[in-house]
Formats: structure tokens, sequence, C-alpha cells
């Protein structure tokens, strides 16, 4: 250690330090424009010139690179300091007047004009630049010439190619002499680029160190190892220099691990078409022109124009917008995806809606499209909305996509359906482009040896949806065909369950049991809290003054201890506040850090393994309610910090331990529905070794699949049926109740009780888990001559023709398919998903019976969606004739002898046709069979349309918002087999995740009601929307089951006699906070 | 925050789910805004009552949010 006087003050540094930094570590500031941290000093702008006495004489250094020595007097802010200063700003100021860091110097210096001769140059000569490019390992530039002559220069003054274009000298440079345009223009012969950000879809540029994005896992940043420079010449390293904790090590290598697993998911994903193969979407010529991706950043709070909705070219917001659909899908001529990518109609609809919410004017949104296919659940009615909203939906060829001079606008020439050429100007327009497998998957999926389609997507059968062609590897996601995030959660969900079955007999034989101390008894102990306050880095340290918190947070009631931590979460924190927590005897502990969203569960783990009870903790939010949003502001952030930590305390002092009890599970299953759902549920779920109770209301198994005949894949539907129902009668843990209903259930996740009825009696099984999957039904049309006429027939009804191989079939001329019967109306205001591709396909069968037979389908929007695309060119192929109408000039059908006589308006040609049919097939809905009952015992609710509602649409698709119930099959919505099957797996993964447990934890953070406070008003009962509040009638008070309460406190605000407690934010509590937070 | 100029102290009660979550990701986004707010958690905006409101304007609140 080195003793020195700094202002007179004894300031102590290291050996071999310089003034600069030692006054830094004080907190003194010396203004400088040529020092980097990462870089040797050099004292080339001399604005750090500092007084120094040796004990004998005063002289000037620079403070950046003069060492520092024992007894030495440093004065920074003496008159001849200042006037030394003034004089060099001035000299700056005449080289470089233009220049914002020299003007801001010579503002705070009084210089209003030097009086010297004034230049016009850039460059303060600070080297910088030339040091970091030498730090970067590559000296491609340096100082050049000497005295006036001097300069930033490559080697004669040409263009090299030792310059990589890292940009490293444009990111250092103060004044903005160099940027990267100079670099392409005079440095580098190299190509100069931003590094492209991969989350921005390219919109915006990364570094190479860098978070992939905000909500990444694990949220660490990494090195991109193509791009850093470290790895092109093995210099920098700049970044180990700063990372306070020396957490970067440049020398890790690639490690290949080998594990031993029973099955394997793949999930691999997809990449979007890229659009500039083809330059008929002018997508790399026009900068207006955008893909679906970058729109959707475009929209993004988090994207590169922070949510404001402007266009690329040049940032105006945009008052016309068009999206162009299937861009790269059903495309067989150019692209070779000829399949529907299902999900971009959805997402297109969904931009229209969120561009004019963001939009600051009235938005004119047009989305050009062959079929809208909404055909999941509540989608038409998004669609519709977005009519209703204004948003053009044209049926239309866009042939043309061409610049307007002059302009950025984009002008797109296109078709109507009745032949009509017209031209629309955007300001913007954005292409829908499709999913595809990119060439990395295909060899990966060489390499294991599963085989895939000719589009790269697994090759699955409908009854297997997640299996592969290898016995143990499953598929997931859009690797199995495209699809929605629904979907795909949900066969993320059926591949656990499938790649688990088989290993069902070694779950838990590789886990370890952790073993924790005992909690400590602090009850009768006065609190005794301990305040961590975390750096963060300089994430918080940065902003907040953080010693001076510190010294704040040990004014504070009870605090008897306070201590600053850089990392607050590394693992040896973790440890050392655990011994703390001991050595100091803490009862309760507050950590001012970060989100207690992703870190109370640690800092929780910490008080657990301290012995101390878990809920004994609070969090004061000061990076990302402070810090990170105040940044500008320090003062004011510290003062916030104070503030949060000081409602922390306040509460804190007022918690206490909170119970969490063990209840055991019953580990078995009830499935209600003997469907093809329910049968694959229950057979999934028993051969995850757990019992099944599984009921149907019916005296046989099956359902509706009983009565189909072939899937979309041409696979026997009724052999499928057979061996499923026979799997189910063979396994052992598969009880069978047919003709049985459900009648009273009780209970609660793990733990229910539910009478199963029928004709003979009425039993009560226990239960830890149920399953619904009660189907739905085929409408009975009353329309269409239904009911009425021979000819007249529904889906279901012509399946029974083709398994009967009846011979009406074989006699049959005239088929004409009309769909959307009963669907997409008023009263089901939804599509029913099926019934397009069962058209197209039994018209396809119709074909090959006899390629003579005239078919014909009039539809709304054919809604072959993914792979089922290929059926709907197939048909076309194979001659089968495609009408569409629209849904107030529905086609007429009329009886006339044997035959009936269906009339309908050609779109195209524009006038009446009429078809006299031996068979006219309706595609009748699929409805729900309205089970208010059902909905009502589990207390699960029904959406408007009749299908029961899941607790989220798109990340929990088979689960109820209530604990230990789920979902799957029809009774969700309409959907084809291999959709129900996937559902099914999922539900019985999901509710394996229960059976799993030894028991179940409650408790914790949930309402306690005082029995001597409630007076028995039913106002806590009537908001709980977890049912979790009953009525003692004959103590006349209300009372909480935990196992149901999920801690929203509803009760708590509706009592008027304050007997709910929230524990855990009880309203002394919360009382404590509001106060301490308005009174320092 | 400066003493010449009125600033409002305001109490914003924000549920977990959403509402704190949200100015989570305000931080995280790098977003800025006047430093006047204190939040305090809660576990959802139904459980906050007219007296938490009442007692918040009685403490010296200027103003008080509920994010939910």
């Amino acid at each position: 250690m080195i003793t020195f006087k700094l202002n007179g003050k004894k300031v102590q540094g290291e050996e071999g330090q310089f003034i600069l930094q030692v006054a830094e570590k004080y907190g003194v500031e010396i203004p400088t424009l040529c020092h980097h941290k990462g870089l040797e000093p050099a004292g080339m702008c001399r604005l750090c010139t500092v007084e120094l006495f040796d004990g004998r004489r005063t002289r000037f250094v620079t403070a950046c690179n003069y060492p520092i020595w024992e007894g030495m007097e440093v004065k920074t802010d003496t008159e001849t300091v200042h006037e030394g200063r003034k004089l060099n700003v001035e000299l700056l100021m005449a080289r470089c007047p233009d220049i914002p860091v020299v003007k801001t110097l010579a503002d705070q210096y009084g210089i209003e004009k030097p009086r010297f001769k004034i230049k016009d140059d850039t460059c303060i000569l600070c080297g910088l630049c030339t040091r970091i490019c030498q730090r970067m390992g590559n000296s491609a530039i340096s100082l050049t010439g000497r005295g006036v002559e001097m300069k930033v220069d490559t080697p004669f003054h040409i263009q090299t190619e030792v310059c990589m274009a890292c940009g490293a000298c444009a990111f250092v440079c103060p004044t903005g002499h160099i940027s990267l345009d100079k670099i392409k223009e005079n440095i580098s012969t190299q190509t100069v680029i931003k590094i492209p950000s991969e989350y921005d879809a390219g919109l915006k540029g990364r570094k190479p160190i860098y978070v992939p994005y905000a909500q990444a896992v694990p949220n660490m940043p990494a090195i991109d190892r193509t791009k850093c420079v470290h790895f092109k010449t093995d210099g920098c390293k700049i970044c180990a220099d700063f990372c306070p904790v020396g957490a970067i090590d440049h020398s890790q290598q690639d490690e290949i691990v080998e594990l031993d697993v029973g099955s394997i998911v793949l999930a691999p994903g997809f990449d979007v078409f890229d659009p500039s193969r083809f330059d008929t979407y002018a997508y790399t010529q026009l900068p207006n022109v955008v893909t679906s991706l970058e729109f959707e950043r475009i929209l993004s709070a988090t994207g590169p124009f922070s949510g404001h909705l402007v266009r690329p070219s040049d940032h105006k917001e945009p008052q016309k917008i068009g999206w162009l659909q299937c861009v790269g899908s059903r495309d067989l001529n150019r692209c070779d995806n000829a399949y529907c990518s299902s999900v971009c109609c959805m997402y297109a609809i969904k931009q229209t809606v969120i561009a004019t919410e963001h939009s600051q004017n009235p938005l004119d949104c047009a989305v050009f499209y062959m079929d809208m296919r909404t055909h999941g659940k509540d989608f038409d009615k998004y669609y519709g909305n977005a009519e209703k909203q204004g948003v053009r939906f044209v049926r239309s060829r866009i042939h043309t996509i061409s610049p307007v001079p002059g302009t950025d606008d984009v002008a797109v020439r296109y078709i109507e359906e009745d032949g009509t050429v017209k031209e629309e100007v955007f300001d913007m327009f954005v292409l829908s482009v499709g999913l595809e497998i990119n060439q990395d998957i295909a060899d990966l999926s060489k390499r294991i040896g599963i085989d895939l389609d000719e589009y790269r997507f697994t090759k699955t059968d409908s009854f297997h949806p997640v299996g592969t062609s290898v016995e143990g590897i499953y598929a997931c996601g859009v690797f199995t065909g495209p699809k929605d995030i629904p979907q795909s959660v949900m066969e993320a969900s059926a591949s656990a369950c499938a790649a688990t079955e088989h290993l069902a007999s070694a779950r838990n034989t590789c886990t370890k049991i952790l073993e924790l101390p005992p909690e400590r008894d602090v009850s009768s102990e006065p609190p005794k809290i301990g305040v961590f306050v975390c750096n963060c880095g300089i994430n918080i340290g940065g902003v907040v003054k953080v010693p001076e918190v510190v010294q704040y947070a040990k004014t504070l009631p009870n605090v008897v201890y306070v201590e600053e931590n850089l990392f607050s979460c590394s693992q040896d924190t973790q440890d050392k506040m655990s011994d703390i927590i001991n050595q100091q005897g803490l009862n309760r502990v507050v950590v001012a850090a970060c989100t207690p969203k992703t870190h109370e569960p640690l800092f929780q783990e910490t008080l657990i393994n301290a012995g101390l009870n878990k809920y004994l903790f609070e969090m004061a939010n000061i990076r990302n309610h402070d810090s990170w949003v105040h940044a500008n502001d320090p003062d004011a952030a510290t003062e916030k910090a104070k503030d949060l930590i000081r409602m922390a305390v306040a509460k804190t002092n007022l918690l206490a331990p909170l119970k969490q009890t063990d209840l055991p599970v019953s580990h078995s299953a009830l499935v209600i529905g003997g469907g093809i759902a329910g049968m694959t549920a229950a057979v999934s779920l028993a051969h995850q070794g757990y019992p099944v109770d599984l009921v149907e209301k019916s005296d046989a198994l099956g359902g509706n699949a009983l009565m189909l005949s072939k899937t979309a894949q041409n696979e026997d539907v009724g052999a499928f049926v057979e061996e499923l129902i026979q799997t189910v009668n063979s396994e052992d843990r598969i009880t069978l109740h047919t003709e049985t209903t459900i009648g009273n259930v009780e209970g609660f996740v793990g733990n229910f009780k539910t009478e199963l009825r029928n004709k003979e009696a009425t039993q009560t099984i226990e239960h830890g888990v149920a399953v619904i999957a009660t189907g739905a039904k085929e409408y009975k049309p009353v329309e269409y001559l239904y009911g009425k006429h021979d000819a007249v027939m529904t889906h279901l009804e012509l399946d029974e023709l083709f398994k009967k191989s009846d011979p009406r079939l074989d006699q049959t001329e005239n088929v004409v398919f009309i769909q959307c019967v009963g669907s997409r109306d008023k009263e089901r205001p939804y599509c029913s998903k099926v019934c397009c591709t069962h058209s197209v396909k039994s018209a396809i069968d119709f074909k090959k019976k006899n390629p003579n037979v005239n078919v014909a389908i009039l539809y709304r929007d054919i809604r072959t969606y993914g792979k089922k695309e290929d059926l709907y060119r197939q048909a076309r192929e194979a001659g089968v004739l495609f009408f569409s109408y629209s849904v107030d000039q529905k086609p007429e059908v009329t009886a006339d002898g044997d035959h009936v006589v269906v009339e309908f308006t050609d779109r195209i040609l524009n006038r009446k046709l009429a078809v006299k049919a031996d068979i006219l097939c309706l595609a009748s809905a699929i409805e729900s069979h309205w089970d208010h009952s059902m909905a009502q015992i589990f207390k699960v609710p029904l959406d408007s349309d009749g299908w029961l509602l899941e607790a989220h649409q798109k990340l929990r698709p088979v689960d109820f918002a209530n604990d230990g119930i789920f979902l799957c099959g029809m009774a969700h919505y309409p959907k084809p087999i291999e959709e129900s099957i996937a559902q099914a797996q999922a539900a019985a993964a999901r509710a394996a995740t229960v059976l799993a447990l030894e028991s179940i934890k409650v408790g914790g953070i949930v309402t306690d009601i005082r029995a001597d406070l409630c007076s028995g008003c039913l106002g806590c009962i009537n908001v709980c929307p977890y049912g979790a509040i009953t009525f003692d009638a004959q103590k006349y008070v209300a009372e909480v089951n935990a196992a149901l309460c999920k801690g929203c406190g509803a009760c708590a605000a509706v009592c008027p006699s304050e007997a709910p407690a929230l524990m855990g934010f009880n309203n002394n509590q919360l009382y404590a906070q509001i106060k301490s937070a308005l009174n320092a | 925050m400066n003493e010449d100029r009125f600033e409002p102290k305001i109490i914003a009660f924000m549920c977990n789910w959403c509402a704190y979550g949200a100015a989570d990701l305000a931080g995280v986004s790098r977003l800025s805004y006047p430093p006047n707010i204190r939040p305090i958690r809660v576990m959802c905006s139904a459980t906050v009552s007219p007296h938490h409101i009442l007692r918040a304007f009685q403490s010296g609140a200027d103003g008080v949010l509920v994010g939910g």
C-alpha cells in the first residue's frame, strides 16, 4: 500500500497504480478525454494535468500515467491546474470547434471563443483509436506524421486488409472522428457491417458479447466466438479486465458430454421463410417491405423502435400498411413449400389489430389472402372483430410489388376475384412468411436416423402424433408439421408423456434427497433484521449510491446487520449470507437487489439453509424499479432506494413464519369420456404406472371415432379404435365403468372423492387427478333438405357408406359438398376445423373410385391447414371443382326426384350455376354437448360456444385454473384425431406431474379467516374465484381450504370486519409499508 | 427529487402477476419514468381495498395507482 495526500487528504493506493485510478476510487473527479480503463494510459490530451509536490518543488504531471509513490502530495483543483486545463481546452476548441465533448468542456471553463486560429478538425489526437487497435491485435491504424502533420492513418494512407472492421476505434472515439462509414471508406478493405441482432430480426445491431434476448434462459451473456476479435487475433480481452468478478474465461473449450438416456425428444423449432430468395417480393430492394417477423419486432416494446410504429426507411409513421399472405407457403412452383404454414393468417390479423392500437393516426390495414385460415379456438371471432374494426381482407393474387419513384412507398398490383386489376400504394408492406425446417435439422435427423417427409417435417402417423420412425425418439412443435403455440405446447407435453411411458419403472431412481437443517423457532425473539444491499455489479451500484444506502439502512428499526454485496445472488454470497444469519442470530432478512419475481425463491432457499422460515424474508426492488429506470437521476434513485428499503424493513418487522403442510396424494386418476381422447389419456396414465378409473356414459367405448372411416393420411380409423379398446380392456391398471355418470365431486388436487353412478349403484372413488374428455357431437342440420331427402347426408353418414363400401357410392355420378353448415354462423361463430379436410379427402376418395364422378365443393375458405394442404392440391389435380360462396349468398337446395339440385353463384363467372347431385354431403358443424352439470360438478368454466375453457389458451392448453383437473379432445374444441391424441397425451403428462408427487404442499401465502371476527355475511365466498371458502353453518363462520386458496386476497379486501388475512400480505403489513413509504 | 418544485408522492399497488412484472420489464427494457412512485407488491389487485387507498392518502400520498 502506498499512502499519499490527495487534495490535502490521506489516501491509499496499490503499488503501480496511477494518480487517476486512486482519485477515481476516492470520488475525486479529474477530467480526461484520452483515458480508457482497458488501455495503457498515454497522457495525450493533457486534460488530467494535476499539481504534484514532491517535497522540494511543485510540478505538473498527467494523472492518467503518473505512478503514485509514498509521501507525494497531489492537488487536482488549484487555480494553476484550472488555468492549465482551460488553456488545453481552448487549444482543443480552436482545433475542433464543432465537437460536442469539446464544446461541453469549453462551456464548463467559460470559453466562448478561442484566442487561436480556428480550424475545422474533428480529431483531437487522443490516440484512443490507435491504442485500442493495437490491443485488438491489429495495429491497422497508427498516429502518423509529426507535429502539426500528426494524424490517425493507415500505413501509406491506403485502405488495408489488416483492419478487420471490428469497429473498436469508432466505439472508443470520443469525438466521432472515426465512424463505421469512415472505416468503410478510408481504413478497411473488408466488409463493414453491424452484427445483426438475431432477436430483432436484423433490424438492430448487437455486440459480440450479448444476451440473446431479455428472457433468455440462462440469462447470461455469451461470447459469439465467430465475431469476437480475441478469437481472431488473440488480442483484446478487454471484457475480462472490466468484469468485476473475473467471470470471463476465454480459454473455455467446447465439451462433448455423453449422457445415458432412455428416450430422446426432438424440439428443434423452425426457421421463417427467407423472401430474399425471390426478387418478386422486392424484399431486398425496398426497405419498407418487411417480413412479418421484422414487423413483430417493430411492434414490440423491446424492439428496435421501442414499440413505436414507424417504417424502417425514414422512421415515418405509416398510415397505410398491407400484408401479403402465403409468402413461402402453399407454393409448390417456386419455393417447394406446398404446405400451409398454419399460423400466418392468425398472426397477420393480430398484427393488424396491434398495429392499429399502436398507431397514433387512423391506420388503413389491408390483408391480401387466398383463404383466411382462422381455424383455432376463438380465432374466427378475432377475425370478425378485426373486420369490424375496419381491417380490409382482400381475396386476391398480388403479381407485382414495386417502388413508387421519389418516395419510399410500396406499390402493389393485384387481381381481385372478379378479374379486375387494381393498384394500391402502401407506406409499408409486410410479407407473412411461412415456417420451414432448416438443413441443419434435416442433417441431424439423418444422423439420428429418423425419417422426414419431402418438406423435412418428421414422418408421423395420425395415431402417434409425437412418434418418429425410430422407437424411443419423439418429436414435437413445428418439426412434426407447421403449428401454432397452443398445439406446440400440447405436443411438448405429449412427447414428454410418450417419452416417459416406457421409463415409468425408472422414475425417481436417480433422485437425491436434499437434507435441510431444522427450522429455528423465532417466535419468542424480538425482530433482528439483516439487510443485504446488492450492487448487482454496476447495474445498481452504477446509479444508486450503495454505501450511502447501506449507512441509511443501519438506522432503521430492528436492523442489526447491514452488508453491501457485489452480486448477492452468486453462490459464494449465498453461503456467506447463510453464515451471517447464523453468526448474527438474524431472524428476518431483507435483500435490496433485483425483483422477487426471479430471485425470491433463491434467497428463500438461503434462509431455509440457515434454519429460518422462508417467509421471514422481503425484497426491496432497487434495480428493476429503481436504478434501471432512473439511471439519469442518481440522487433521486438513491433516495428511492432508501425508501424502498425502509418500506421493506417496516413490513419485515411484522412478518411471521408461515407454515406449509404436506398432504398425501392419491396416486390414481379419473378419466371421463371413452372416446379416442379419453382412452388415450387413460392408457398413457396406466403406462405411467397409475391406476385409472375410466368412465363412459354410453355402453361402449370409441365415441365419434366409431363412425369415422379414414384419417386425412388415409389410415383406417376403425382398426385403430378397435386396437385402442383392446388395450384399454387388457390393461390391468384401468378400471372401466360404462353406462356410468359422475355424481358429486369433493376435494382438491391430489385428494378428490367422486361419486360414480350407474343403473345399479353409486360408488365413491378417491383419485388425485381428473381428466375431462367428454367430447362433442355432430350438428344435425336443419337446412339444405337434411332429413327430408335421401341424397342429403352429413360427413359421418357419408363415412358410414365408405366404411360399408356401400354400392350406392359406385352408382354416384355427381357429388356436391357444402362447407360450413352450421359453422361460422351466428349460432356457432366458430370454425369446426376438420370439415374442409374431411370433404377434400372424401372428394379424392370419390375420384379414386371413379375418376369420372363430378365432385364440387362449395366453400367459404378452404382450411386444409398444415400438411393437409397436399390433399387440397391432390383434389384439384384429380379434377375436383371448388366454388367459393359468401355467407350472404348461401347455396340453395331443391329436391328433384332421387336427386337434389344445388344452386349457387359462381363468384368468378358471377353467374348462377346448378348441379344435380346424387349425393349432397353437408360439412356439418361439431357442437358442444353443453354439459353444464359436468362443468359445475368440477367447477370448471365453459366458454360462450360451449367448449371447456382452459387455464390459458396458449401456455396452459390442457390445464384448468383449478389444479388437478385437465382436459383433452373435442370437449376443448373440434379437432382431428391426431390433435385429440396429442392433447390426451399432454393431459396425461400434466396429470402425471401431480401423481408423481408423494405429497403436495399447502399453506404459505394463503388466507386465514379469524372466526371471532367473521359475521357470516358470505361476502368472501362470493368473491373467491377458486371456490376455496366454504361456510360452516353450525359455527356460522366462513372457512378457507388452504389447498384450494391461491392467495389472491380478494376476500380480505371485501370483508367489512377484516376477518380474512392474506398471510404474508396482511393489512398491518401493507399499512406499515404505506406509512413508511410516506414518512422518512 | 428537486425541492423547489412540487413532486407528488405516489403509492403504487402492483399485482405480482401482471403490473409488478410489467414494472420489472420496464426496468429490463431500460425505460425511464419519474422517480415519484413507491411500489407495494400485492398478490392480486383484488386485495387492495378502499382502506389501503384511504390509508395512503391519510399518510400523505398525493396519488394512488392500482396496477392489476
